[in-house]
This record gives C-alpha cells, structure tokens and sequence, in this order.
C-alpha cells in the first residue's frame, strides 16, 4: 500500500465525518428487508427502494462525502501541505486517493445494493446493481475529487449536481439524463440483469463511453490542477 | 550549497498587491524575514515554496523554477505557519510517512535522526493530537527536515512556543546555517530575528524595506525620532523649557497639549522630570505615541 493511500485511509476513517456514511446504507438495507418480509410485492418496492433511494440517494451522497473528503479535508485543514512538499508526481497523490475514494464508496454502497437486489429479484439483480454501482462509484468519486480542486465549496456544487441536476431537472428535461451518472449506472446494471424492475433512459453504449469519460477527465482534470495548486496565507 | 533566487517577483489578488517588485538571493546561513503582519511575507514564502505562482517575477531554487516543478522539493523543506498535522498519528508516523514519501532509502533511520533533532524522542509515539503547540510545530519542522533539506524555509516558526523551546528551536537553526543550509524564516517580532540570523530582509506593506546587517537596521530603528504626547499644567513653559534641551528635536503646541519629537529616546525621558521640577511643572501625562511596529517599519521605508 503506498503511503498516501494509507495517509488517505486513517484519514478517511479517523474523521467522525466517516460516520455520516453509515445511516444511509442502513436505511436501505432497513427497507428492502422489511418490504420483503411483510410479502410486499417487488414491483412495488423494488424501483422507489433500488432506484429512487439506492442509485438516486445513497450512491451519490456517499461518493459525495467521501469523495470530497479524501482531498479536500485536507485542504481545508492545510495538511495537503505535508503531501505536496514532497517530490511527487502529481498523478502519484491523485490516482491514490481516487482509488481509495472509489473503492470505500463501492464497498459501502455495493453491499447494501447487492443485499436489496437479491431481496427484490435475483442474485443476478444483485450482482449487477453491485457492479454497476461500483463503476458509479468511481466516476462520482473523480467528479468529487476534482470539484474539490476546482472550487472552495465542492460539498455545496456536488449536492447542486446530485439533486438539481440529476434529481430534479432529470424529471423535466430529459435531455440532462444524458449528463447523468446515475442514469449511466441505471443502464449498466439493468444491460447485466435485464428486469422490469430498472428504467432505463439512456443506451448501454453512451452510458459505458460517458462513464470512463467522466472518470478519465475528471482524473485528468484533478491532477493538473493539482499541480497549480495555490496556497493561500491566513491574512490573505 | 542551494541558491534560492527572486528577481522582480511581484504577487497580487485582483487589485490587492501582496507582494510587490521584490529581487532578493538568499545563500547559506540563516535570514531573518521581518516585517508587520499583513506584509507580505506569508505570500512571499509561499512563492519560494513553490505554493504560489508570482504574477510577475521568477523564484528560483539553484535556477529551476519553483511553481509546477515538485522536484525542487528533493532540496527544499518548508514548516508552514498553519498549525496543520494530522492529529491521528504519532508523531514517529507523521515523519515516517515524509520520510516514506521522499523516497529515501532507510525511512526509519531518517524519521529517527530528524526526530532526534528537534529532540521529540521521549514523545515520538503519542499521537500529535495530544501534543502542546510547540511539541506540534517541532513534529512539522522534523517531518520538514527528513530528507535534509538544503533549504528549509519556516513560516513564523517560533509562534506559541514557549522559551525553552524558543531557544532550541533557534539553537537549532544556527546549527544547520553554520552546516552551510539556505534558511529563511519569517517573524513579526524584531528580538526575534534579532538573536537568530545576522542578515534580514524587512518587508513593509508588500515592499522589500531594508535588507543587510541586522545591527545597521537595528541602529537605523533606535534612531529614529520619538513622539511623544505630553500634557502638563503649564504646556507653553513647558514648551519653552523643552526646545532647549539637545534630546528634544521639535515640540507642537496645541489645544490639548504638546506634541514632542524627541531625538534620543533615553535622554529625552530622563530629562522631562527634571525640567518640570525645575519650572514648577506638573505634568498629567506622557504617552509614546507611535510605537508600533508598523510606524517602526514605516519610518524604515521612508528612510
């Protein structure tokens, strides 16, 4: 493990900050037992609790937290200093914890999704949400990551995207969704596991290209403003 | 031997201007950057450190540019004047990792000398979370040092340090000056400087003040004129009694009592009682107006 991975990980779960990631997962977990054992019928439960908490909620707002974490606590604290002051190649700090960002957000999300799944369907339901889940949870995580090296809120800018623009104007206007990462993932899982439990609004091929699109370039993006990195002093 | 050169750096935010029009070379030894708060000095270092790109100007460490090039990081150390560690690790961990992240080839070796350093053995495996401000600040100047730097740079190192540690932390750093490293730091308060480096650079309202000799620029701050505000029973015959003595160099009279420009400080304080004694003076009141350290460094640029 390379030392700013494992920097990034005491951090990531030193932080009490690291709790707020438990809740949601919960309720999700909370709810797909529950329907299912009071015999609710999965085409009922199913998309509100998969879709509509699941893919819509709890992905986006772990990715968020963890996401705009993983660099920008740092930056907010100034201990991003001690990385930087080292002869690093910048990709070297920013592929790191990116990686850590994308595989805690996946673990976190991708258990509770698998589990509710497989409640709603079918393991092969389950596998596929978990998958697809995963492969949001890297392109969230490089869309968070960079934000917070592009603006001083990145927390406030990432809500705005994950409930204005892909919770609220996905409804009205549809041609957002093609600027979606839920609807990306949506279209994968439901291209592993067809069901009628998944809506899909965009084809499987735009959501593969945009999803390594947005993870590429906003990886890309990162790492160069990492290397402009402005420090600013106190009184300044 | 590293060489850390400004030529005509300037800094500004929008119409702010942090820093400006600054040429400075900076060699072996220990400097002193002096200067109010709110000087500049902060952004300055930060250029030197590669933290900030000058709007006009270059930085740079043994002629590579600083901005966008982490390789001068292999020469350079800096401890900035934020108080920021990570405060879930001991402080052993903490210069490991920098250690780690160097490169170097024995970390636990390297992380042990520098800790040895700032003598912070005895704590070494307490998280820093834990530490006092000055235990924290020597953990940041340890993990600063693991790579032994050429150059270390330290923002207002000796903030919230106690006198003991004041003292250590300033032996320290002659020690590496007299070892031939390029050291800056920067502090607000004159004695400071003063028993540390023999080279300053003052730095007033984003302008290179003075620079040379500490000695000089001391003599050139004790002797500037002091003004005092004087009010007494009798401010005319006192006025009078005043203009004839050699310490005082101007005396104001006005509705609320005497402005009094004095040329010595020393003098002009011991002979004051003793004219009014004289004279059958009361005096009310003598205040040092101006004392500051800003007026201090005001009356160098104008110097």
């Amino acid at each position: 493990m390379s030392t700013v991975t494992w920097i990034t990980a005491r951090g990531l779960f030193g932080r009490r900050r690291f709790l707020l990631l438990l809740p949601l997962p919960l309720v999700l977990l909370g709810l797909a037992v529950l329907c299912r054992s009071l015999g609710v019928d999965p085409g009922e439960w199913g998309p509100p609790v998969l879709v509509g908490l699941g893919l819509a909620v709890v992905l986006p707002v772990v990715a968020l937290i963890i996401g705009t974490g993983v660099l920008g606590a740092e930056i907010d604290d100034g201990t991003v200093v001690h990385i930087l002051t080292k002869p690093l190649p910048r990709w070297q700090i920013v592929l790191p914890k990116l990686a850590v960002a994308a595989g805690v957000t996946a673990v976190t999300v991708a258990v509770p999704l698998y589990v509710a799944g497989v409640l709603a369907d079918s393991v092969r339901l389950g596998l596929a949400l978990a998958v697809a889940a995963a492969l949001g949870a890297l392109a969230y995580s490089a869309l968070f990551l960079a934000l917070s090296l592009v603006t001083r809120r990145p927390v406030l800018l990432g809500l705005v995207y994950v409930l204005i623009w892909e919770g609220l104007l996905g409804n009205f206007v549809s041609g957002t969704k093609v600027l979606s990462i839920q609807q990306y993932v949506i279209a994968l899982a439901d291209r592993i596991a067809p069901t009628g439990l998944l809506e899909t609004s965009v084809s499987v091929p735009v959501a593969s290209v945009m999803t390594a699109l947005v993870s590429v370039g906003f990886t890309v993006l990162a790492i160069d403003r990492l290397r402009s990195f402005s420090v600013a002093g106190e009184t300044s | 031997m590293s060489t850390l050169s400004l030529t005509g750096v300037s800094r500004w935010y929008g119409n702010v201007v942090a820093v400006n029009d600054i040429s400075m070379v900076l060699g072996p030894g220990v400097t002193g950057l002096l200067g109010p708060n709110g000087a500049g000095k902060t952004t300055l270092l930060h250029m030197m450190a590669g933290f900030l790109a000058p709007s006009r100007g270059t930085v740079t460490l043994d002629d590579e540019p600083t901005w966008r090039n982490p390789d001068v990081y292999r020469r350079l150390g800096l401890v900035s004047e934020r108080e920021a560690v990570q405060g879930f690790l001991t402080a052993y961990e903490f210069v490991l990792a920098s250690a780690k992240l160097h490169r170097l080839p024995d970390p636990a070796a390297a992380a042990r000398r520098a800790i040895d350093l700032v003598e912070l053995e005895s704590a070494q495996d307490r998280r820093i979370g834990t530490y006092s401000k000055g235990m924290r600040q020597r953990a940041r100047v340890a993990a600063a040092l693991v790579h032994d730097p050429q150059v270390l740079l330290l923002d207002e190192p000796f903030n919230g340090m106690d006198p003991r540690q004041r003292l250590h932390m300033m032996q320290l750093l002659h020690t590496l000056g007299d070892a031939g490293r390029t050291i800056l730091f920067s502090s607000h308060i004159l004695e400071e400087v003063e028993q540390v480096s023999g080279t300053v650079q003052v730095m007033v309202a984003g302008r290179l003040a003075a620079s040379g000799d500490f000695r000089t620029i001391r003599r050139l701050m004790t002797n500037r004129p002091h003004v005092f505000a004087v009010r007494s029973t009798d401010d005319r015959a006192l006025a009078v009694a005043l203009i004839a003595e050699p310490s005082v160099s101007g005396v104001e009279l006005d509705p609320t009592g005497l402005t009094v420009r004095a040329g010595d400080y020393g003098a002009f304080t011991r002979a004051l009682p003793r004219i009014a004694l004289n004279k059958g003076i009361r005096v009310r009141q003598l205040v040092p107006s101006d004392e500051s350290l800003e007026s201090v460094f005001s009356y160098l640029v104008e110097a």
